[in-house]
């Protein structure tokens, strides 16, 4: 038994992976370098707007994830280690941005820069790579206060009481004491939001202004725009490339230490002080609250923005229900589209990164490695190269899947594997030296007794990688957009995007609906999945 | 209690903690002098812990003073109030060594590395830790992570140690040991230290006062003598480990006889409870029940017509062997619910 | 750890005999837009012809109202299966990549700035519909047959009637747009990136001919705004989303728009279009090569040139029918001004200096 489920816990991720991203990248990459392949990757790298870009890429994705780190730690801290009203709703709540549509956001935020003033005059932050940076903060917030969230607080808080004890300010015992064991949890939350920001797409075209690209809108603008496929898997390939590198970097930063977690809160965390809660709240509210929002406003006004408050509708949300002229299935048909793939993308997602997550923390080195890195790629894939390459490698038996409405969940699952991984392996990995070190300074039935306490520590990991795979396939829109569908099968995204694409008001404003439809879908979901994981926590079981 | 104003030692007065709107403390009135070592005891979810954090400054309290001498520590934070503070699971720095624990507090303060280590080492003496500088933390056993959390603790230089049940997950062999080294410690470094525990066999080792705490308030406090012979309530009688609590009836008698005015629970003090080997020699008769040999001593429970008695006989008896049972001078404790 | 493993093989095979049921079931996939069951019972059965069914595939903007395939298979007895797959610049290229093994038997949605790279490679097989003869000739770009005209549609300077008056008229030309009284008014997309940008820039060479990079130029100097596309020019900086900008590359289409979508309703358009700018966008439906449905797909070209299929467009996709005698819905008659002579280039002639022309473009514009 034990070894048909190693077995199965290697093959199956194994499988999956190879199948739906190593064969199709590997064959569009193969396809498009072809004969005159290398010569065109010689020409670009020659190019010196290639390395403009190449640069831009990269610095913006360091800068972005400095500051993500910034404004989301401090909130991390508060969600993991203070108690107060709303906690839970504050941790979905979170999520939200992270299934805007670009279109959507990149609207509400220049409409949010003209009200404040920022626009123009010093600051002048529209169409500047200043406006990238925070629009990349709003979108990954949520990926550090969770996922970091989550595991400092099944740290120990007594450690940096100890610290404290021992005479360190709180600046001391968090330098000291609780940021190298929190380590491992930064390096991997990081490493997302360092990978989502090299392969930013909407966010650099809509509020970067044309002058800035990424490798990802020009291997989209050679592929798609110019026909000019070698030139797209030229680029597509440095992307890789860098890609690889950077994950091999964090994965390696994340192997130094494992560090122990709590199971069960034996203290009550104290009650957060009000002017601590009034910061970060205002903080997080500044960043992740305005432009949800212009977004609200706008899906409640009728007429133009900036026409003035007091005209309030719900007629636009009203609207969604029936098949707009635009749209070949009604929005809400399209939401019940997206939540039923978020459903499977998510289950597909929470095994397969479950499975790989036991294989890196207790399988073999090399294929833990293995996994941890190849995983970790969709991620940093650009959404053309495996929309094409899932076209032209799916396409005969036995894998004909191209035409079929599952591949949608399966690519949105790919993007959603790292994210169980980057929650569940941490934790695991702390379960492993906490059982050792039980092992060690306890007798047997203790070990036993960490085991069932360790389940339910898992099972909260777990359901916060689930959360976020859902809440990544619910906004998913680029590799969507290139998998051929029926027209029924639009999702919420695609269905946002339509609505968008021609003018008058009304259309405006029931896409600003679906919007807000979609951010309190996801809430909603991200709540209940969680609710979940913490139930199994207590319960004990998974 | 309470002394001069500058005399030095922890004062703590009227001290009330509340979670969620549940008074945890309540009122709590503590000192301890320079050099002395005071137990609090009481069982489980008594708020002995949440006392010490709130005198370390990791609990705020509602209401109510924390001092040092004269001054008030109120404001102070943490890490200036100069208390060591041992928990029960040691909460060791699992990402650094023996050495690099135990140096942590001299590295926040800024002490040069020679010192340091100078420290390092005698501190590990101290708890009889020699040469375990560059052990990891995590291939320790469970007594010498506890050994090692203590001589952290004390590398710092605390005005005062407090100790949250630092013994409590060992076996009860190890702990014993550690119970009496720890003690023979504190006394030789004169450190003025808050000991927390439920075990008061523990508590009657180590403590020049003990404090039993009950329902958030201290319900007797005194020297391990004063506390055992007038423990002054039931819950204190129990936490001490007395189990002779006859309840008496209205008219204050019970099988024993009369031994109170009214109503309510007295207190019959094992030691004073005299066992004769012939029934006829003792004022009242009875049958033991069981009898064993503890820390070298008999122990047995005899029925006096349907009251249990614990008692230390002189002799060792046999189950169902009858006896004669006086009740010796001061034996008969009253005791407030 | 041993009970997790356990749990997780059980979900394993759960899932795993879940998806490949899910793989082997492309027919819920492929269902019919027209197969809508309730509609089924009360409609004469259909006799199912054995030339189809025929797969159509189309960029993410084809619309049809509902029922209008359906009159197609009650005609032929062919079932329509429609996928779609992105815009036209994906549709394109996913062609091209799956070349001989064709996703879909029609494919519908290419127009005349891609037209030349899909003819090059070869997609399409020649069928010359008898229902051309109802499309003016102007609109038929390929002597050969390969590709059908079914609509067109012009991308044409906008602008925000209520911000033009006796103190400034409305621009009416090209080079009304360089006069420093419209300085800082225009917002425009990048032809490197956005569809209606590249037909702009095209209009330009047309117009100008070689002097188009003096001409753009000039706009730069005018103070010409660059967005990455439709939906940031018009929702963000055009006056429309509340922006500042009162002129805009939009469609000739884009005034009814406003007023079928206005909120609350207007009687009249708030945009009108600027004639003398727009630049004619013809879209193509061709039959795949390697197709198995070749009878039923060259039905299916057939019908997409019938008033049936050829009156629904212009509500649904905001062009205009290729078929002369379509009749036009009365609010495109109140409120589309047609060009009557509007800028046009050759496919091959954009084929060939595209990269060329948003090159320089690029570099005289935005460095």
């Amino acid at each position: 038994m034990r070894r048909i489920g190693a077995t199965v816990a290697v093959a199956f991720p194994a499988a999956f992976l190879g199948v739906f991203f190593l064969y199709p990248i590997g064959a569009i990459l193969f396809r498009g370098l072809g004969a005159e392949g290398l010569t065109r990757l010689i020409e670009l790298l020659k190019k010196p707007s290639f390395w403009d870009v190449a640069w831009f890429t990269l610095w913006q994705a360091a800068a972005s994830t400095v500051l993500t780190l910034a404004v989301a730690l401090p909130g991390a801290h508060l969600l993991a280690r203070r108690q107060f009203r709303g906690r839970s709703l504050l941790r979905a709540a979170a999520t939200v941005p992270f299934v805007l549509p670009t279109v959507a956001v990149g609207g509400a935020f220049l409409a949010l820069f003209e009200r404040l003033g920022l626009a123009d005059g010093p600051l002048h932050l529209t169409r500047t790579a200043g406006a990238v940076l925070i629009a990349h903060v709003f979108f990954n917030v949520a990926v550090v206060l969770r996922t970091v969230g989550s595991f400092w607080e099944g740290l120990d808080p007594r450690a940096s009481e100890q610290a404290r004890v021992l005479g360190a300010s709180p600046v001391q015992a968090f330098r000291w004491v609780t940021w190298p064991q929190l380590w491992p949890a930064v390096a991997a939350a990081s490493s997302i939001v360092f990978l989502f920001c090299f392969t930013s797409f909407g966010v650099v075209l809509i509020l970067g202004g044309p002058t800035r690209a990424t490798l990802e809108t020009e291997v989209w603008r050679h592929a798609v725009f110019r026909g000019d496929l070698a030139s797209a898997t030229a680029l597509a390939m440095v992307q890789l490339a860098a890609v690889v590198a950077i994950v091999m970097v964090t994965n390696r930063l994340q192997y130094r230490r494992a560090v122990v977690q709590q199971p069960v809160r034996r203290i009550a965390p104290p009650r957060a002080s009000l002017r601590l809660l009034a910061a970060n709240l205002g903080l997080l509210a500044t960043v992740l609250g305005l432009p949800i929002v212009v977004l609200v406003e706008r899906s409640l006004t009728r007429g133009r923005s900036g026409g003035g408050w007091g005209d309030w509708t719900f007629d636009h949300y009203g609207a969604l229900a029936s098949r707009s002229v635009l749209l070949p299935a009604s929005a809400l048909r399209a939401l019940g589209n997206s939540l039923l793939f978020a459903l499977v993308a998510t289950g597909l997602a929470v095994l397969v990164g479950g499975l790989a997550s036991l294989v890196v923390v207790h399988g073999r080195r090399a294929l833990g490695r293995a996994f941890d890195l190849g995983l970790m790629l969709p991620l940093g894939a650009s959404a053309v190269t495996l929309g094409f390459g899932m076209l032209i490698a799916l396409d005969e038996p036995p894998v004909d899947f191209r035409s079929s409405k599952w591949l949608v969940p399966v690519a949105h699952a790919l993007i959603g594997v790292p994210f169980v991984m980057r929650t569940v392996v941490p934790t695991l990995r702390s379960i492993d030296v906490q059982l050792r070190e039980a092992a060690a300074t306890l007798g047997a039935t203790s070990v036993r007794t960490r085991r069932e306490i360790d389940l339910p520590i898992a099972a909260r990991a777990l359901a916060v990688g689930a959360g976020f795979s859902f809440a990544v396939s619910l906004g998913e829109f680029g590799a969507t957009s290139f998998l051929p569908r029926h027209p029924d099968q639009l999702t919420a995204p695609l269905a946002l995007f339509r609505l968008l694409a021609q003018p008058g008001d009304a259309l405006r404003g029931q896409a600003m609906a679906l919007a807000v439809l979609l951010m309190l879908l996801t809430a909603a979901s991200v709540l209940a999945i969680e609710g979940w994981g913490r139930r199994g926590a207590v319960r004990g079981d998974l | 209690m309470g002394g001069g104003l500058e005399t030095p030692g922890l004062k703590v007065r009227d001290l009330s903690v509340v979670f969620d709107g549940m008074p945890v403390l309540n009122g709590i009135d503590l000192s301890v002098a320079p050099g002395e070592v005071v137990v609090l005891l009481g069982p489980s979810g008594s708020g002995k812990s949440t006392l010490l954090r709130s005198v370390a400054g990791l609990e705020k309290p509602v209401s109510g003073e924390v001092k040092w001498g004269d001054e008030d520590l109120s404001g102070v934070p943490t890490h200036q109030r100069g208390f060591g503070l041992v928990f029960q699971d040691h909460a060791l720095f699992g990402h650094r060594d023996v050495a690099g624990n135990v140096d942590f507090g001299l590295r926040v303060a800024g002490m040069p590395s020679a010192a340091r280590a100078h420290r390092v080492t005698r501190s590990l003496a101290l708890v009889g830790l020699d040469g375990f500088e560059s052990r990891r933390v995590d291939t320790l056993s469970g007594g010498e992570a506890q050994r090692v959390a203590l001589a952290r603790s004390l590398a710092a230089g605390p005005r005062l140690l407090m100790l949250d049940e630092p013994l409590g997950s060992l076996d009860r062999a190890l702990r014993e040991r550690l119970t009496s080294d720890l003690g023979s410690l504190l006394r030789r470094i004169g450190m003025a230290a808050l000991h927390v525990t439920h075990d008061h066999d523990e508590a009657f080792a180590l403590a020049d006062r003990i404090a039993v705490l009950g329902g958030g308030r201290i319900d007797r406090i005194g020297t391990p003598d004063e506390v055992w012979t007038d423990p002054g309530t039931v819950h204190a009688a129990r936490c001490l480990g007395h189990e002779n609590l006859v309840e008496l009836n209205s008219a204050g008698e019970c099988a024993l006889g009369l031994l109170g005015v009214g109503p309510g629970t007295v207190l019959v003090r094992a030691d004073r409870v005299l066992i004769e080997p012939f029934p006829g020699d003792g004022e009242l008769t009875a049958e033991v029940k069981t009898s064993s040999i503890r820390g070298g001593r008999a122990v047995v429970v005899v029925d006096v017509s349907g009251v249990m008695l614990r008692a230390w006989p002189r002799n060792v008896l046999a189950v169902g062997d009858r006896v004669g049972v006086t009740l010796g001078s001061g034996a008969i404790v009253p005791l407030k619910s | 750890m041993l009970r997790f493993r356990s749990d997780c093989l059980i979900l394993a095979v759960v899932l795993l005999s879940g998806a490949t049921a899910c793989g082997s079931d492309d027919s819920s996939t492929t269902v019919p837009l027209i197969s809508d069951a309730g509609r089924m019972a009360e409609e004469p059965a259909i006799v199912v012809s054995p030339l189809g069914p025929v797969t159509l595939i189309t960029h993410d903007s084809f619309l049809v109202s509902e029922g209008t395939l359906a009159s197609f298979t009650a005609q032929t007895g062919i079932e329509v299966i429609h996928q779609t797959g992105g815009d036209t610049g994906q549709l394109v290229s996913s062609a091209i990549l799956t070349a001989g093994n064709p996703l879909g038997d029609v494919m519908f949605g290419v127009d005349n700035t891609f037209l030349q790279r899909s003819l090059d490679a070869g997609l399409f097989e020649s069928y010359k519909s008898p229902a051309l003869s109802g499309v003016p000739s102007e609109l038929q770009l390929d002597p050969e047959y390969r590709v059908t005209p079914i609509d067109f549609g012009d991308v044409c300077v906008n602008y925000w009637i209520d911000r033009f008056g006796d103190d400034l008229v409305a621009p009416s030309s090209l080079d009304d747009l360089i006069d420093p009284a419209y300085a800082d008014l225009m917002v425009v997309q990048n032809p490197e990136t956005s569809s209606p940008g590249l037909a702009f820039l095209l209009a330009t060479i047309h117009e100008y001919g070689d002097l188009w990079e003096d001409y753009w130029g000039a706009l730069r100097n005018n103070g010409v705004l660059v967005t990455a596309g439709w939906e940031d020019a018009y929702y963000g900086e055009f006056v429309a989303g509340g922006g500042d900008r009162s002129i805009v590359v939009s469609y000739a289409s884009s005034p009814p728009a406003e007023v079928i979508y206005a909120d609350p309703p207007v009687d009249t358009p708030p945009t009108g279009v600027v004639t003398g700018t727009c630049f004619r966008q013809i879209e193509f439906a061709g039959i795949l090569a390697g197709t198995k449905h070749r009878a039923a797909a060259e039905l299916l070209i057939d019908f997409l040139l019938t008033p049936t299929f050829q009156e629904d467009i212009p509500l649904n996709m905001f062009v205009f029918p290729a078929l002369a005698a379509a009749e036009l819905p009365q609010i495109f008659e109140d409120f589309v001004e047609l060009a009557e002579d509007p800028h046009l280039l050759n496919p091959a002639e954009i084929e060939a200096h595209r990269n060329d022309w948003t090159e320089r473009w690029t570099e005289i514009v935005l460095r």
